[in-house]
């Protein structure tokens, strides 16, 4: 809603009580007046409610019982969580899920930020280079499964193709987790650098003309330019982009099971399997719905955590005292 | 990354905790199994794969003028398994008939109650239509209860390409090549003569197929006993399985492909490696994937050792079903020898039936495209050699937990003492929670 609206007109004579009609009209104004702003958001919260809430509210209470295929098991208290906590499989998915978190949110990051700032200049064809970037988001994931398959192939894949040309020995790209994770990393940053830069270029185009002229009369270069005007006035949307890329980082799972070709343990000591293919696994492959809930709230947990940290850490970034 | 901002994903975020938890809870799947006004019924039928029934369906349509029948299939079993596992628990969407693949019907035998017993509806007249074995497995301990009737067994087969054997020396001629290996050791000798010719594919295609192939042949008991103990490390067969897969790979013969991926699909084309132990089943799947253009390069063998069986499925009437009655009788009739024996001609699903397998209609079949293979005989004599052997409901986790031990073999990333322990002490894990 604009913030120019013009106030709503307020009845202030107040009916004369006995006077029915009148009053009935009144009450009505008053719902008006102070209820319907909250019919009109009802939707979205009872949606929320319905399929965002009770879900979470329902996972907590099933990661509390034992129940797996044969049904409800009975309330074991802590059991499940306490079993996570000594689980390897969960601490090494737990470290395969940040060690990709890094690997695909920074450089992804950073080569957003460079392709906005290229994008936000007078170049030619500018449009067709804008679409350009936006093309992965739009791909769908099978053709994307096919793609990076052929890439990272062992025998006759594309990137051992040109890695022997340099007379590198053909990598099982599966087989260990600096490989995987670079190849699943690659995965991510291709799909999702463009949604970021668009989002930065958005941010940019904002910025008043005048900041860059005044900045260029100072005799800032154009990196200085970059460093000192743009970055501190698109921050909002950087801490945006932060924050969801550290859910989305958190929540991996397309990328590493296509890599695997389905394959929900990522890989035969578990190189890149992430935290959510773990619920995965647990919750429907071994059926173990109780461990799996466990898991999905732990990985909740774990993402507030570190989407909080990154917030703060961004905020912080450039000049921040704010 | 994130799956909420990405529409293309809503499929396998669907899968995830919150949707499904809310099947759970009693809100999943759509109940399609309403009669209309005019008495007619329909019955859904729930399957994967390739079931071969669509003639089926219309014969049973005609004699029940009053059923219609609508099949939602499924393409992949790893799909199917958890949809049906959400339409069970919660009490709706299941339809009325259900496929139930092996693997998961030992699962379900722990609560079977979810489904109708079919002695209730006459199925023990029928029970000579079966492999002793076979009905059995879908019998509770007690006898009382019957989950559900067979359909096709995954008897065994070895393909091979002709042209790549050729190539190392090797006869083409399938009796010949049977010759080859009575046992897995042969097998491994006929390997060890194929790499040292040089043909640049491999013996065959990935460790965890021949493993699986030379496990189902150690006895009656794999990785539980009958009381569900896990005796993976104390079962000679298991272990013995183990190092005669790992001499295969040490000797390396393995392709180390990933099954169902897309350079083990491309192999059946381009030749990448020269044997596949082969279900009935995966006849029309080397079929699709090798294509036309090499008609009568894939041959099929006997299997090396005695017999085995990889898969097979059942059909269910879920407890849920309106109409259990209607719903057991085309069980009965998909099942039926003649069912059997239809669903083999259309895709190659072998019967679990005795008499569908001593039919001429299946004993005399011949394929085609595997050079006019007698793939009737072939598989009859694996199928009725095939000694029941008894899974346990975690079969599964313990059976994933042995393969990826193997693949780290195949990698390199483990030595196969490292893997075998790993593996021990994975299924231990997975199996006292």
């Amino acid at each position: 809603m604009s913030a120019e609206a013009p106030p709503r007109p307020v009845r202030t004579s107040p009916a004369p009580a006995g006077a029915s009609p009148a009053s009935r009209l009144s009450r009505w104004n008053r719902f008006d007046l102070h209820g319907s702003p909250y019919v009109f958001i009802a939707p979205f919260f009872v949606l929320f409610a319905m399929f965002g809430f009770f879900p979470l509210v329902y996972t907590a209470w099933v990661s509390l019982r034992a129940w797996d295929l044969t049904g409800d098991g009975g309330f074991v208290g802590l059991g499940n969580y306490s079993r996570l906590m000594g689980d390897p499989d969960f601490w090494n998915a737990v470290l395969n899920t940040l060690g990709l978190f890094v690997l695909a949110t920074v450089p992804q990051l950073l080569m957003a930020l460079v392709i906005a700032a290229l994008l936000n200049r007078p170049i030619r064809a500018l449009l067709m280079f804008r679409l350009a970037v936006l093309a992965p988001i739009v791909t769908s994931v099978a053709a994307v499964a096919i793609v990076f398959g052929q890439l990272y192939g062992r025998d006759t894949g594309m990137v051992n193709g040109v890695l022997g040309l340099i007379g590198v020995d053909a990598i099982d790209w599966q087989a260990s987790k600096t490989s995987s994770w670079i190849a699943v990393a690659s995965m991510v940053n291709w799909r999702w650098t463009g949604y970021n830069a668009l989002i930065y270029l958005a941010a940019m185009q904002a910025i008043p003309r005048d900041l860059y002229e005044a900045a260029q009369l100072d005799g800032a270069g154009a990196v200085r330019q970059f460093r000192s005007v743009t970055v501190p006035l698109i921050r909002p949307a950087l801490v945006f982009t932060v924050v969801m890329s550290t859910i989305g980082g958190m929540q991996l799972f397309t990328e590493p099971l296509l890599f695997g070709q389905g394959d929900v343990s990522g890989g035969s000591l578990r190189q890149f399997q992430t935290v959510a293919m773990y619920m995965f696994e647990q919750s429907f492959q071994n059926f173990d719905y109780g461990y799996g809930s466990a898991i999905a709230w732990t990985i909740f947990v774990l993402t507030v955590i570190a989407g909080v940290v990154n917030a703060l850490i961004s905020r912080r970034l450039r000049g921040g005292t704010r | 990354m994130s799956s909420l901002r990405r529409p293309a994903l809503r499929t396998l975020a669907a899968a995830g905790a919150a949707v499904a938890l809310l099947a759970v809870a009693g809100c999943g799947g759509s109940n399609s199994d309403a009669g209309s006004a005019d008495g007619t019924i329909t019955l859904t039928v729930k399957t994967f794969s390739q079931f071969g029934y669509e003639e089926l369906y219309k014969q049973f349509e005609a004699s029940h003028p009053n059923i219609r029948i609508k099949q939602e299939n499924i393409a992949k079993l790893a799909d199917y398994t958890p949809k049906l596992q959400q339409w069970l628990t919660a009490g709706s969407g299941a339809g009325d008939v259900v496929a139930l693949e092996e693997g998961i019907l030992v699962k379900l035998m722990a609560k079977p109650d979810q489904f109708v017993n079919l002695l209730d509806h006459d199925a023990a007249a029928v029970r000579n239509n079966f492999l002793e074995w076979k009905w059995k497995q879908a019998l509770t301990a007690d006898g009382r209860k019957l989950v559900g009737l067979g359909t096709d067994v995954g008897a065994q087969g070895m393909c091979y390409r002709t042209d790549l054997f050729a190539k190392a020396g090797l006869p083409t001629d399938r009796a010949q090549v049977g010759a080859l290996w009575p046992s897995w050791d042969d097998y491994l000798a006929t390997g060890k003569r194929f790499a040292a010719a040089g043909t640049g594919a491999s013996f065959f295609d990935t460790a965890g197929g021949i493993y699986q192939n030379i496990l189902m042949q150690q006895g009656d008991t794999t990785y539980f006993d009958r009381e569900n103990n896990l005796i993976v490390d104390s079962n000679p067969g298991v272990r013995s399985a183990w190092d005669r897969t790992v001499a295969m790979i040490g000797a390396g013969l393995s392709g180390k492909l990933q099954m169902w991926g897309p350079a083990w699909n491309a192999g059946f084309k381009k030749g990448t490696f020269a044997t596949v132990p082969c279900p009935a089943w995966m006849l029309g799947i080397i079929e699709d994937q090798a294509g036309p253009e090499n008609a009568g390069k894939w041959d099929v063998a006997r299997v090396p050792g005695e017999g085995a069986v990889r898969g097979g499925s059942f059909l269910a009437v879920p407890a849920q079903s309106k109409h259990p009655k209607e719903a057991a009788d085309l069980v009965k009739f998909l099942t039926s020898p003649q069912g059997q024996i239809a669903a083999f001609k259309a895709k190659n699903n072998f019967p679990s039936s005795p008499q569908a397998i001593d039919d001429p209609a299946v004993s005399g079949a011949v394929n085609a495209y595997f050079n006019n293979a007698p793939v009737g005989t072939i598989f009859g004599q694996s199928a009725k050699l095939l000694e029941p052997v008894y899974l346990g409901p975690d079969n599964q986790v313990v059976g994933d937990a042995v393969g990826d031990a193997l693949t780290a073999v195949e990698q390199g990333k483990l030595s196969p003492d490292e893997a075998w322990t790993k593996a021990i002490a994975d299924a231990r894990r997975a199996v006292d929670k």
